[in-house]
């Protein structure tokens, strides 16, 4: 009889482990020279190094060791005053040399954690989610499988490899087991995947874009029933591509791991693939011969041993932290605790706030940019940030409403022309001849027209039938050209028609 | 005196990725009892509060600037590819896990 | 004019009495005339080599600045990328491989204007001492064509033997420089640990690998190793210092006050007669010439050949793990549904030779986890004792000598099918490789018993190595004065020439 998930965490409690990996945004790989540009063409990018060509020898990027003490820094962690890169044996195409350099029993930090704070029946609440270790390794080629029906393994008839990804940098982030979170295990591994997506985009250090694969996690679930002592045995799970997917590939887990127990079954120790359409894991090839990666300190690199000083500058260059900085911006600003959620999850806190910085109002600030701007950016069915509107702009078209110059509604025919490429706002309003139309008498010469020309409608008003009113307000603003502040309109109306 | 059984051989030979014959299985077997008796005379000593050597030499932190250089061209870097394909190198089915 | 000394040769290019592209020929001839017998080469860069001697012809014609060694011709061991030039590492496995890079080394050769004749055969990816494991058959000893020249760099050290070449270049990972010189009766050096680039030496122990020089004389050799050595920042494990003064230690050849230390535990028992004859002979020429002689006591070298045959098979399973027939060498097995890994395993199997293998096997095992600490973990724990011994001992004494190699070149065939035996050959000459120091052999006569050479080996501290061609040069002076010019002019003939 299988679970529900209720029934499922009243009688088990789940316990997480994640696995992050980070590309980091050097222009160089970690072992040579080869540039890292995304998109180049298939072995541009390659040399005797990243290739394994017979005689060729890593020398580390001394950007990545960087990178990697400001990320254990920001993650609270010790820095290791003497790490080694160590070599990870096993076959597979993608890897020339057979071997991955990365760090085994000496990683260059350790002993960290991240705080994330979630929504619970309860109300908000902590959880500290300790770290491991976080250590530099190099990512693999990649493989085009061709042959088969769906373009992946299984099936194909041989392989493509393309090794300009070969040797780029990684940061493999490590979680020490999490018990505790309950049912808000997904919401946990969520929140923490986005802290340190918050936290590493504000170092600088990488893109943390998920769907591009510079930002992946591998999540570990295993269950064991309350009250129990030993762990149960855990499942990895890999191909996890967005947030979205960290809670739903957890909670799928989490319930066919029930489902396994509560018919009395042994849940397998395997690597399984999240599949997006479904939500639902798939098991990877079982292993005949597990694997043994014969780790020994890599012979052809020194040991790193960053000076206490260095780590200390280092240290004095981190900024703020996100959650610290998104409570102080929420006070600042006065925002509602469900309003500012909303500029959270829609990710445009980094945008309103530089908005803000160049004079606009907060809640203006806010409003456009979580308003029109993101139907429009909805409407093109892209990110809000590849838009052609600036900060700066909406800053602007904030004051020129502010000062009288354009009505709301005008304001939208500039940020439809900013987006469209025409130029900044004043210079759309330029190029379009937008004006208020301030002049009384003006707007009384498009009224008594308008009043004329319907006078059926105008009669009804003058009787006291406000609603009537809108058709007329309506006539005049196209009279206007739209340019009319529509509630001066309505206020001149009605005192010409007598009410 | 430690030896290895042809069994031990081939598992070892399935990680070093050998396919070998079975002569070659049973000659290495035989072989390695003697082989690993005089390497095995390492453990004769007292090695506590020894450090291991990794490198000969005390050198460290030795990186390089974060500054790209040119690659190789694609022609070269394939130069010496047993099958290539569209610009990439063409290798038989891959059985193993992604 | 090619049984003439390196150093002499380039003061008659620098003369102009002779050209290179005269020189070069000459050596191409005798290759052509006497590699039938001594297979000292697998490829000859006729074309190549005759075009490096052409621009540096013209380069001297027009008045440049011209590196001391240019357009002296030199073989160089197939271990190192020579880029369009085809390098095998001895291997089946890389037939045909043509690098499409140099390494550092074969850089620093052509700014040099040292011509390349060609490619030299040597033990499959540098293992073994005899020169027996090549892929490609198996070269011969110069001084009796039925015995071997050493290993690994047997064909470099038989080229310059058999006059083919002036200089050569081999690689030492645990004495394959100085066993070959001793063997064939020349100069090898094994430079300090990170004085030459590994970037493109094929590696078979990166903690242990290092290129060196081989020549008929010291002071030729010295030049070599000048040419060669430097820091290289594609290389990790490169040392930033300036290459010590060779040449000039060379040339003075001075011993006078120089304290020698006699290492107990390498000689007497185990050493084949002659050998210990000749070694005892050489400790008094040089007590003779001022030197103070001591002994000294290195008990961890007891252990030192243990540790090697774990750390040396170790970092070479890792190493030659990239030989997967996916980016280059050979392919084999790639029949109708075969898959990536058959074929991997299939290639593998058919393109290494049996002592690869061999190594490759205790490598992995010696890493596998429950066998690490026991194994590969002690092996570089002892290697700790053996740097702190020699330490020791370079503070009684400035140099440590030893016979090169407890016997003489032994016949082809004699010990392949015992790899022990032949482990047992690299006893004197690994301690240095794994303490990362230098050491050089040098000729210290004919063992009475079969009148084959036999080898001197003096050992100096990291970036020291000024004073091996110090030590080596005066003893190489006293030796030639008693014989009569150097030892090799006692060399037999061979077809086609002297």
């Amino acid at each position: 009889m299988a679970l529900n998930y209720e029934q499922l965490v009243a009688k088990y409690d789940p316990v997480l482990g994640l696995e992050v990996h980070v590309e980091l945004n050097t222009e160089s790989k970690m072992f040579c020279s080869c540039s890292t540009t995304f998109g180049a063409q298939p072995n541009t990018q390659t040399c005797p190094v990243c290739l394994a060509l017979p005689g060729a020898l890593p020398v580390v990027n001394e950007k990545a060791i960087e990178s990697t003490i400001k990320i254990g820094l920001a993650l609270n962690c010790s820095i290791a005053p003497y790490s080694r890169f160590a070599r990870k044996n096993y076959f597979y195409p993608d890897m020339p040399k057979n071997f991955q350099i990365s760090q085994y029993d000496e990683p260059i930090c350790f002993d960290g954690y991240v705080d994330v704070e979630i929504d619970t029946d309860e109300g908000p609440q902590q959880f500290r989610i300790e770290v491991e270790r976080v250590h530099m390794e190099e990512d693999t080629g990649k493989s085009l499988h061709v042959g088969g029906a769906t373009g992946r393994i299984h099936g194909a008839d041989y392989s493509l490899l393309d090794y300009n990804r070969a040797g780029i940098p990684l940061v493999e982030i490590v979680t020490k087991i999490v018990p505790g979170t309950g049912k808000y295990a997904p919401e946990v591994a969520k929140a923490y995947v986005a802290e340190l997506r918050d936290i590493l985009r504000g170092l600088g250090v990488s893109d943390v874009k998920m769907e591009q694969g510079s930002l992946r996690c591998d999540a570990n679930v295993s269950l064991m029933l309350k009250g129990a002592t030993e762990l149960g045995t855990r499942s990895e799970t890999k191909n996890v591509n967005s947030l979205r997917s960290v809670e739903r590939a957890i909670r799928g887990e989490m319930l066919r791991h029930a489902e396994i127990l509560e018919t009395g079954g042994k849940v397998k120790q395997e690597t399984r693939h999240f599949q997006e359409d479904t939500g639902l894991t798939r098991s990877g090839r079982s292993k005949e011969q597990a694997e043994d990666y014969r780790y020994f300190p890599d012979p052809d690199l020194v040991p790193v041993t960053p000076a206490a000083s260095w780590i200390e500058e280092l240290r004095a260059t981190l900024p703020e932290r996100p959650s610290i900085r998104r409570k102080r911006l929420q006070e600042q600003w006065a925002v509602p605790d469900k309003e500012f959620a909303a500029m959270v999850n829609a990710d445009v806190l980094d945008i309103v706030e530089a908005t803000v910085l160049l004079g606009a109002d907060p809640t203006k600030a806010r409003t456009w940019w979580l308003g029109e701007i993101s139907r429009i950016a909805n409407d093109q069915g892209v990110d809000i940030k590849e838009l052609s509107i600036t900060p700066s702009d909406v800053a602007e078209l904030i004051s020129l409403v502010a000062s009288g110059d354009l009505t709301d509604k005008l304001a939208r025919q500039v940020v439809e022309g900013v987006v469209a490429g025409e130029g900044k706002p004043s210079e759309v309003v330029a190029k379009r001849g937008i004006k208020v139309v301030n002049d009384d008498g003006a707007l009384m010469a498009a009224i008594e027209k308008v009043c004329a020309e319907q006078a059926e409608t105008a009669e009804k008003v003058r009787a006291g039938h406000l609603p009537a009113a809108g058709a007329l307000i309506g006539a005049v603003m196209k009279e206007t050209k739209g340019q009319a502040d529509a509630a001066r309109v309505r206020e001149l109306l009605l005192g010409h028609l007598g009410q | 005196m430690s030896t290895l059984s042809r069994d031990d051989v081939a598992k070892l030979a399935g990680l070093a990725r050998i396919e070998m014959t079975e002569a070659e299985l049973v000659e290495l077997a035989s072989q390695f009892g003697t082989i690993l008796d005089a390497v095995a005379r390492v453990q004769e000593l007292n090695l506590d509060g020894v450090k291991a050597t990794s490198h000969p030499q005390p050198l460290e932190n030795i990186a390089r600037p974060d500054v790209v250089m040119p690659s190789l061209t694609p022609e070269e870097a394939l130069s010496g590819a047993p099958a290539q394909d569209e610009q990439r190198f063409r290798v038989p089915q891959i059985l193993g896990e992604e | 004019m090619i049984f003439k000394n390196a150093a002499d040769m380039a003061q008659a290019l620098a003369a102009q009495e002779v050209s290179s592209v005269e020189l070069t020929q000459a050596h191409l001839d005798r290759i052509a005339a006497v590699d039938g017998d001594v297979k000292a080469f697998l490829h000859v860069d006729q074309q190549g080599a005759l075009a490096q001697a052409a621009a540096v012809d013209a380069d001297r014609a027009s008045g440049k600045a011209m590196s001391p060694l240019a357009g002296v011709p030199l073989a160089l061991k197939d271990v190192l990328a020579q880029k369009g030039v085809p390098t095998t590492a001895g291997s089946k496995i890389l037939q045909g491989w043509k690098p499409p890079y140099d390494s550092t080394v074969v850089s620093k050769l052509k700014d040099a204007g040292v011509v390349i004749l060609g490619k030299t055969n040597m033990d499959e990816f540098a293992m073994g001492s005899s020169t027996e494991n090549s892929g490609y058959g198996p070269t011969f000893n110069p001084w009796d064509l039925t015995r071997t020249p050493g290993g690994s760099s047997g064909g470099s050290a038989a080229a310059v033997s058999a006059f083919e070449a002036p200089l050569a270049i081999g690689s030492d990972t645990g004495g394959s420089i100085r066993q070959p010189a001793a063997l064939t009766g020349i100069v090898g050096v094994r430079p300090t640990y990170g004085a030459v680039s590994r970037y493109g030496l094929i590696a078979y122990s990166s903690s242990l690998d290092q290129a060196g020089p081989f020549g008929r004389t010291v002071l030729d050799t010295a030049m070599l190793h000048e040419i060669m050595a430097g820091y290289d920042a594609h290389d990790a494990t490169s040392i930033n210092a300036p290459v010590p003064a060779v040449v000039a230690a060379a040339k003075s050849g001075n011993v006078k006050g120089m304290k020698i230390g006699v290492i107990k535990q390498l000689q007497g028992e185990g050493y084949q007669k002659g050998v210990q004859t000749r070694f005892t002979e050489s400790l008094e020429l040089l007590a003779s010439l001022g030197a103070e002689i001591v002994e000294v006591d290195c008990p961890s070298f007891e252990f030192a050949l243990a540790a090697y045959y774990l750390i040396a098979p170790s970092e070479c399973s890792s190493n030659l793990a990239r030989f997967d027939a996916m980016r280059y060498g050979l392919r084999t097995g790639d029949v109708d549904g075969a898959s990536a890994e058959a074929v991997m395993a299939a290639t593998r199997d058919a393109g290494f030779g049996r002592e690869v293998k061999r190594r490759i096997i205790l490598g992995t095992y010696a890493l596998s986890s429950g066998y690490y600490d026991a194994y590969y973990g002690s092996a570089q724990k002892i290697r700790t004792l053996i740097i702190e011994d020699y330490a020791k001992a370079f503070t009684k004494a400035d140099v440590l000598v030893s016979p090169t190699a407890p016997t003489t070149a032994y016949k082809i065939g004699e010990k392949v099918d015992d790899p022990m035996a032949m482990y047992l050959g690299d006893v004197a000459t690994i301690p240095v490789n794994l303490a990362g120091i230098c050491g050089m052999s040098l000729p210290a006569g004919l063992a009475e018993e079969d009148n084959l050479p036999v080898g001197f080996q003096i050992m100096a501290p990291a970036m020291q190595d000024q004073r091996l061609y110090q030590a080596g040069a005066a003893l190489e002076a006293a030796l030639s004065s008693q014989w009569g010019g150097n030892l090799i002019t006692k060399a037999p003939a061979l077809t086609g020439g002297k």
